[in-house]
């Protein structure tokens, strides 16, 4: 294997890694979720998370979301007035912690909104929680949010199950991305959509990542999805990981077998 | 010798219709409820001789903080005189000795169901308010153990959600009664189905009130000196409703909170919804010794 450093791109090398996980392990019940998995992503790079069905990949990033705690394991984010480990903080912390800090998009819109309520009102509900009180700002915040994330505004008031499926996955990203985080995590985010309109949705990531530099994981079991996105790509197998590197590296030389089937498999 | 000599005379082992482990179960809750301003307590709810929903979670804090040289007043959406109010209190008074009154200055306990009256209370008063609905949360979270984790984790970005909708959809709030109030910073209560010209009066109230919810089998409390903030917009106001203007067509008074009565003619006529403020208020004017406490609002606004 080579040597950590050298799986990076060189202006990564400078800087310390913004998330940090070591070590985590998350079994349920029988089925292992997660065995010993490390993962380093550094201010605004994309990392990529690739793997079959139940390989995990959700579990991880609900780790990274402190939406579950795991049996073993060391979460660290470098931002300020944060403890060592993430994964001793209370869910008051937590909350706090992830209304402000972390956006997340699922793969499954009901996850992460209340379909009966105004898609403008999911955006500022993230902003309530956060403590914002003023209507005119909710308001216009809220717009700003759904503007960036090239949703019409016309229907910023219509319920999100009034939508379509690409629809409910930008207000979702609206949300996320509301109070500017520091990190963004999407899963499977364009899973189930539409090829054409996949594409789309993907554009508006790719521009969000290069107008703001947001620092995100992206998981998928689609290796097209992860090649347009990412800097840097975790290959994920039975909770494990079993390759990682950089994106051009994983798809022209991947070195574990698994990773090749996968690889090869797409092309 | 007689077994009756070496007895002691009968006499009620208790007073006030609960039973001594009753009241004690109650006590407990009030004195926690007190302890965490806003935090619905579960309670062992009692059958009392009434129907649950006609005030019987305020029957039982009532009963349980009444002794008999307490002066107990009773009102339905302000009126001392309605059926409820009127068999209530007769009850309340039957069960322990209490004196009844009406007079919202002589007495030391007052339960209500819909209002708060316009007089000041004071320190040595107790208030308690017959809740229908406990669980603020309900409207947005219809399952009651996930409503109580939320109220445990302060979660209350969706019921500001709702708020912000009703300004998206109408441009202004349209909570009436039993509007969302922030205690001591931390819990947010249902304040009964009051007005929301009464909530402002239990924000640093000199008084203690508890509300119970019978039916709920839930009861919290609002301890004198205590933050009750409804819940609003930094930019949009808090509004009351706007009686401050109306004339009880009876009294004559101004600047209280009036129920409206509508006439033949197609039109209506207002008159004080606190009736004994309104009875005082007449008798003051034909002559009468009359003393009026100090009143909540002032020419129609609540003093900040
Ligand atoms: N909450 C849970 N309870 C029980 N098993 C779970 C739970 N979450 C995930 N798993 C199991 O852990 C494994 C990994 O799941 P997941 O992380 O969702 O995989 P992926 O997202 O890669 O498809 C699967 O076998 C799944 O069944
Ligand atoms: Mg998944």
């Amino acid at each position: 294997m080579t040597a950590a450093l050298a799986l990076l791109a060189p202006h990564l090398m400078t800087t310390p890694p913004l998330l940090t996980l070591q070590g985590v392990s998350r079994r349920y019940g029988d089925v292992v979720a997660l065995e010993d998995v490390s993962a380093a992503v550094y201010p605004g790079e994309v990392l990529g998370i690739v793997g079959e069905s139940g390989s995990g990949k959700s579990t991880l990033l609900r780790m990274m979301n402190l939406e579950d705690t795991p049996d073993a394991g060391d979460y660290r984010l470098a931002l300020p007035d944060l403890p060592g480990n993430l994964f001793v903080l209370d869910r008051f912390a937590r909350r706090m912690l992830c209304a402000t800090r972390i956006g997340i998009v699922y793969q499954n819109p009901h996850l992460g909104l209340l379909m009966k309520h105004t898609s403008s009102g999911n955006v500022a509900e993230r902003l309530l929680i956060a403590g914002e009180r003023s209507f005119a700002a909710l308001r216009g915040r809220a717009r700003d949010a759904l503007e960036a994330s090239e949703f019409p505004l016309n229907r910023m008031d219509a319920r999100p199950f009034e939508l379509s499926g690409g629809m409910q996955q930008r207000v979702q990203l609206a949300k996320a991305i509301a109070l500017e985080p520091a990190l963004l995590l999407l899963d499977e985010p364009t899973t189930g959509l539409d090829v054409s309109v996949q594409a789309l949705v993907l554009d508006t990531l790719k521009r969000l990542q290069r107008d703001r530099a947001i620092t995100m994981v992206i998981v998928s079991h689609d290796l097209g999805v992860i090649r347009t996105m990412a800097d840097r790509v975790i290959v994920m197998r039975r909770g494990r990981v079993v390759e990682q590197g950089l994106a051009d590296q994983i798809f022209q030389d991947p070195q574990h077998d698994y990773t090749q089937q996968l690889v090869h498999a797409k092309l | 010798m007689t077994l009756a000599t070496l007895t002691k005379p009968w006499a009620a082992f208790s007073y006030g219709f609960l039973d001594a482990s009753a009241k004690r179960e109650m006590r407990r809750k009030m004195l926690k409820a007190i302890a965490v301003p806003g935090c619905q307590m579960p309670y062992a709810s009692r059958e009392v001789p009434m129907a649950r929903g006609w005030g019987t979670g305020g029957l039982q804090v009532t009963l349980t903080l009444l002794k008999p040289s307490s002066s107990v007043k009773v009102i339905d959406q302000g009126a001392d005189d309605s059926v409820n109010a009127a068999s209530i209190r007769s009850f309340l008074s039957k069960v322990s000795g209490a004196a009844e009154t009406w007079d919202t200055q002589a007495a030391t306990l007052i339960q209500s169901r819909h209002r708060i009256p316009e007089e000041r209370l004071r320190a040595d008063q107790v208030l308690v308010l017959q809740v229908p609905n406990p669980e603020p949360l309900r409207p947005v979270e219809p399952n009651m153990s996930v409503a109580r984790q939320m109220h445990a984790d302060a979660d209350y970005g969706r019921l500001w959600l709702i708020l912000y909708e009703q300004m998206v959809r109408s441009g202004r709030i349209m909570e009436g009664a039993a509007y969302p109030a922030l205690v001591n910073r931390r819990h947010v209560m249902t304040p009964s189905p009051i007005p929301r010209w009464d909530v402002p009066k239990l924000h640093m109230a000199e008084h203690l009130t508890f509300l119970s919810a019978g039916r709920e089998k839930r009861l919290y409390a609002v301890p004198p000196f205590t933050q009750v903030e409804p819940l609003v917009f930094s930019d949009v106001p808090y509004q009351v409703e706007d009686h401050g203007a109306l004339r009880c067509h009876r009294s004559g008074v101004t600047g209280y909170y009036m129920n409206e009565i509508p006439q033949d003619n197609g039109g209506s006529v207002f008159e004080l919804s606190d009736s004994n403020l309104g009875i005082k208020a007449i008798r003051r004017a034909e002559g009468a010794q009359v003393e009026i406490g100090p009143t909540w609002y002032e020419n129609g606004k609540m003093p900040q």
